[in-house]
């Protein structure tokens, strides 16, 4: 006995230590997620996330070597020329010819150029220089655009074209007319050599990648690959690379074929994209969330369905034949009969199932024996592992997606110039693209704008009193909820068998958190907050205290009733008491928000229609919307252990409301005009859909697997000290019986026993995203750095063209005298 | 496997293939829409390469691009004469382009040569302002457009010269995981 007693003190002592350990590795294990995502934010999926920086380092060094070219050429030319100057008045005599015609072009110039006025002196020279740089862009806009020269009665178009400074620079047309053919044929002469040094197909490659016209392509193809190889281009692959070839080809095709409709496979696609171009990005959110909310909650009802509620109603276990007819009263209390069905832990029975009946159906050679302990055991801990690893793996990913290493708020070009789907053909799709880019524009632009007022001192304090009168009244309202439902909850005791008893408890909570977040948003209104995102972080915050200390009083509520009742035997099977409760609990809180939903946001749209005479729908509230999901799930998490069943309802529930929800938002609310940074927001969510909920949830079902005594009349675990320990008898089982489960056994309990096992990969895990986090303040120092060098590199270029500029003009007063 | 179609010549065919994104049954699907625009006008034999040119209205009417913003841009970008009258290789050109194979510089090329509205190798602001009245259909108010044009040229000029240019858009495209798919049209 003492034995047993030391044992299960050690394990106590190391199970504490298992669980800090085991909390930590997750919490940085998702820190280096999250590392990992944010380091790819804004990349391209293909590049490893370390290159990124090293990305957007070439293409600044890129930029900046041309530019340096460039300068470097310049100073060569300002010497030379101011020494050829005096030298040679009169070749500039020659080009000066046409000056005539130049005068239109300065005039241009001085226009476009931003003040700085070129002669055409300067403006050969820069030019020289520019034909020089290899940049491949460059060349190929050039040979793209001369054979506009071959046509000069096109004019039209050519005469728009302002000759520019700081790019590449076009020669202007007069001068160069005879100069044009030779410049083409000199660009697609170099293109030419630079890619007859390739081989056939990867110059083919190149050939293809390159941005000119098709005409010239096949000009250059036909200069750099002689005919012979030209016929055998394409048709002489060596035998094992044509399948290849192909295939790669039909992969790509079919991924890209694939993609739209694998969307149009997922659940409610064409209803959101609907919803999102009339409502915004912001509404849009809340029912992804929404989704994502239930396609977790159906991999949960599968797990549990499938290892463990069907096993169970394969063999159901004798029943109370008294509790058989089901009422309705019964169907939302889930007393009655529904305590006797699979919903409910007690229905689970304690035994190995063994399947070796002849008269079942299904034929069964061998026995297969199914223990539904183990089994109840094992599933309720490996969901939550795998609900752990999805969820911060997607928290990882959206991080990645809003965070934004290097400037903050891309977003908006990326809106312009990106957002536009070029597939779309249907005319109401179009009108739809129109209106959703219009209110994202809108939405960013109007978060932008919010500036800073400077306030004077009384208005300060004034806003001061009022934000603190707004928050005290809000904790207080809090707090009375909390005890109001705490002593409800304990006067229910006393009454526990009437039915609407048990009800009155649910509803007032859920009436709570109906009524509280009314309250916020009153209070909300009179403050006055620095920007709009603030309220919104605000209101989610003050929504968010609301839940918790709901939970948190129910939560303890039922530990403390647990505790005591434990001798008294008055409760006989406390699993199916917090079973129920929280079945009441999501059923309560569905009911309500379909009330809410109708009754609710249609009198207030009477209301402001009639008495206050405003035609404003009311705008749908997404924060508390989403919130309500959130504290749904709660429900369902904590409630997953005593009720395996609770994911059905769960889903249910959510898919119910989607249309719903879908219904009022088109009948009663209108489209928001305040901001909403949808990313941002939705990053948000799951975080606090990691964070207070699942941990939470998490937390309290793992410490009632392990620390509370199972109770002894009822369900899979009576007569174990607690759910933990049928794990263990099982590992001890399985040591006799199989010989790999048994090595993988004793690994585990090497593993475990010995905690230093669990301090060395913390540890490592600490060293490496600490090192993660360096790297990446480095790469954006450095990239701040090189913008910063390019920004002066401009105004160096710019200081060298006026100077040019300058001498040029003292010199040419000078060569016209003589 | 012998050639049944008397449009192009072998060379021709293969040329095409080696300069486009397409294979020789897109290439041939291509010309035959491309024919359906006007069948009087294009003859069915290429092989002495005529010189054959629909107008704009004709190209602009296809149903991919009927409704499309920016297909008078696009038309002006890919066609010789710059007017919007396509050839059959400036056609090709540019359903390769637009298509899913070709890579993200070159797409990020065009997409900045459509943008620009006034053809001076930059986007400066009125080029902005365009294409956002195109995008939004006039629904943003001048203040917002002209906020919107600073914002942008904020965001995206790295060089601060006032107006982006080509490098400034790649630049940006390179951040934009959806550019890809977007800029593309199926045919």
């Amino acid at each position: 006995m003492s034995k047993t007693e030391r044992s299960n003190s050690s394990v106590y002592i190391t199970g504490t230590n298992r669980a800090i350990l085991s909390v930590f590795l997750v919490s940085f294990s998702s820190g280096l997620a999250l590392q990992e995502g944010t380091a790819t934010a804004n990349c391209d999926h293909h590049r490893p996330w370390h290159t990124m920086g090293a990305s957007v380092l070439t293409f600044v060094k890129r930029s900046l070597t041309m530019k340096t070219l460039q300068k470097a050429d310049q100073v060569r030319t300002l010497s030379d020329f101011s020494k050829n100057q005096h030298s040679m008045p009169r070749d500039s005599e020659s080009t000066n010819s046409s000056e005539g015609s130049k005068e239109p072009f300065n005039r241009k110039l001085k226009s476009s150029s931003q003040g700085t006025k070129c002669s055409a002196a300067t403006r050969r020279v820069l030019s020289s220089h520019s034909t020089g740089s290899h940049s491949s862009a460059g060349m190929s806009m050039r040979v793209r655009r001369t054979p506009a020269l071959q046509q000069p009665q096109t004019s039209s178009r050519d005469s728009v074209h302002t000759p520019n400074i700081d790019g590449i620079i076009l020669p202007e047309l007069k001068e160069i007319s005879t100069e044009g053919l030779a410049c083409i044929e000199r660009n697609k002469e170099e293109l030419a050599s630079d890619l007859r040094g390739l081989s056939v197909s990867e110059g083919m490659r190149k050939l293809r990648a390159m941005p000119l016209s098709l005409v010239d392509k096949m000009e250059i193809r036909r200069r750099c690959f002689s005919p012979s190889a030209v016929n055998s281009l394409n048709r002489n692959f060596p035998c094992f690379n044509l399948p290849l070839v192909y295939i790669s080809r039909m992969w790509r095709h079919f991924t890209f074929n694939a993609l739209p409709f694998l969307s149009t496979l997922k659940l409610w696609h064409s209803s959101m994209k609907k919803l999102s171009g009339r409502y915004g990005t912001g509404v849009l959110s809340y029912f992804l969330f929404l989704r994502t909310l239930l396609f977790i909650n159906l991999l949960l009802f599968i797990i549990t369905c499938l290892f463990l509620v069907i096993p169970q109603a394969i063999h159901p276990p004798p029943t109370d034949p008294r509790l058989n007819s089901v009422t309705a009263i019964e169907l939302l209390t889930g007393t009655g009969y529904l305590s006797q069905s699979l919903m409910f832990y007690s229905y689970y029975s304690n035994v190995t199932i063994e399947t070796n009946q002849m008269s079942s159906h299904i034929a069964v050679t061998h026995m297969v024996p199914y223990c539904i302990p183990t089994a109840y055991f094992l599933t309720i801990t490996i969901s939550f592992f795998i609900m752990c690893i999805i969820l911060v793996y997607s928290m990882s990913k959206s991080f990645g997606k809003s965070f934004q290493v290097l400037k903050s708020n891309r977003n908006l070009s990326e809106n312009v110039f990106c957002s536009w789907d070029f597939k779309v053909s249907k005319k109401p799709s179009i009108r739809l693209q129109h209106e959703k880019i219009s209110t994202q524009l809108k939405e960013q632009l109007s978060e932008l704008t919010s500036r800073e007022e400077e306030m004077s001192l009384m208005q300060r304090l004034r806003n001061l009193i009022v934000h603190v009168l707004a928050w005290v009244t809000c904790l207080a309202s809090i707090l009375l909820s909390a005890v109001g439902v705490y002593f409800i909850s304990k006067h229910t005791v006393s009454s526990e068998f009437k039915n609407l008893d048990l009800l009155f408890k649910s509803a007032v909570v859920s009436g709570f958190n109906l009524l509280l977040p009314g309250i916020f948003n009153l209070c909300s209104w009179f403050e006055k907050h620095s920007s709009p995102s603030t309220r919104v972080y605000v209101s989610i915050f003050r929504n968010l205290l609301l839940k918790i200390s709901l939970i948190g009083v129910l939560c303890y509520h039922w530990l403390e009733k647990i505790a005591v009742k434990q001798d008294r035997q008055v409760l006989e099977c406390w699993e199916n008491f917090v079973g129920q409760e929280l079945y009441r609990l999501l059923l309560m809180d569905f009911i309500f928000t379909v009330l809410y939903t109708f009754l609710g946001e249609f009198i207030w749209r009477l209301f402001s229609k009639k008495v206050l005479k405003k035609n404003r729908k009311p705008v749908f509230d997404i924060a508390r919307n989403v919130l309500e999901l959130i504290y749904g799930q709660t429900l369902t998490w904590l409630g997953v252990r005593f009720s395996p069943l609770l994911p059905a309802v769960q889903i249910a529930k959510l898919f119910v409301l989607f249309y719903m929800k879908k219904c009022s938002l088109k009948l009663n609310c209108q489209a928001s005009k305040k901001p909403w940074r949808a990313t941002q927001m939705t990053t948000l969510f799951i975080t606090l859909l990691w964070f207070p909920s699942f941990l939470g949830a998490a937390v309290s079902v793992m410490y009632t697997v392990w620390m509370i005594t199972p109770s002894s009349g009822c369900g899979p675990f009576r007569n174990l000290t607690s759910m933990f320990e049928s794990g263990k008898l099982w590992a001890e089982r399985m040591k006799d019986s199989h010989k790999i489960l048994s090595w993988l056994i004793q690994a585990y309990n090497t593993v475990i026993d010995n905690p230093l096992f669990l301090f060395l990969p913390t540890c490592v895990f600490l060293l490496v995203v600490y090192f993660h986090a360096q790297i990446v303040d480095g790469q954006r120092k450095i990239i701040r750095r090189l913008e910063k060098q390019i920004e002066n590199e401009v105004k160096d270029k710019r200081f060298l063209i006026t100077q040019l500029q300058h001498w040029n003009e003292e010199n040419e007063p000078g060569s016209t005298q003589r | 496997m012998g050639n049944k179609q008397t449009i192009f010549t072998a060379q021709q065919l293969d040329a095409y293939q080696d300069c486009t994104y397409f294979t020789r049954k897109e290439i041939l699907r291509l010309f035959y829409r491309y024919r359906d625009l006007a069948p009087q006008l294009v003859p069915l034999d290429y092989t002495n390469q005529p010189d054959v040119k629909l107008p704009y209205e004709l190209i602009g009417s296809m149903p991919e691009l009927k409704d499309n913003p920016f297909r008078q841009r696009i038309a002006e970008v890919f066609s010789e004469d710059g007017e919007g009258n396509m050839t059959l290789d400036d056609f090709l050109d540019m359903f390769s382009v637009l298509s899913e194979m070709a890579p993200r510089d070159l797409k990020a090329y065009y997409a900045f040569k459509i943008y620009d509205f006034n053809n001076d190798d930059f986007i400066c602001k009125s080029d902005l302002e365009k294409t956002l009245n195109k995008l939004t259909r006039n629904e943003l108010t001048e203040d917002e457009v002209k906020m919107v044009c600073e914002k942008v040229m904020d965001e995206a000029d790295l060089d601060n010269d006032g107006r982006l240019s080509l490098e400034d858009f790649q630049h940006m495209i390179n951040r934009a995981p959806d550019f890809l798919s977007t800029f593309h049209i199926r045919i």
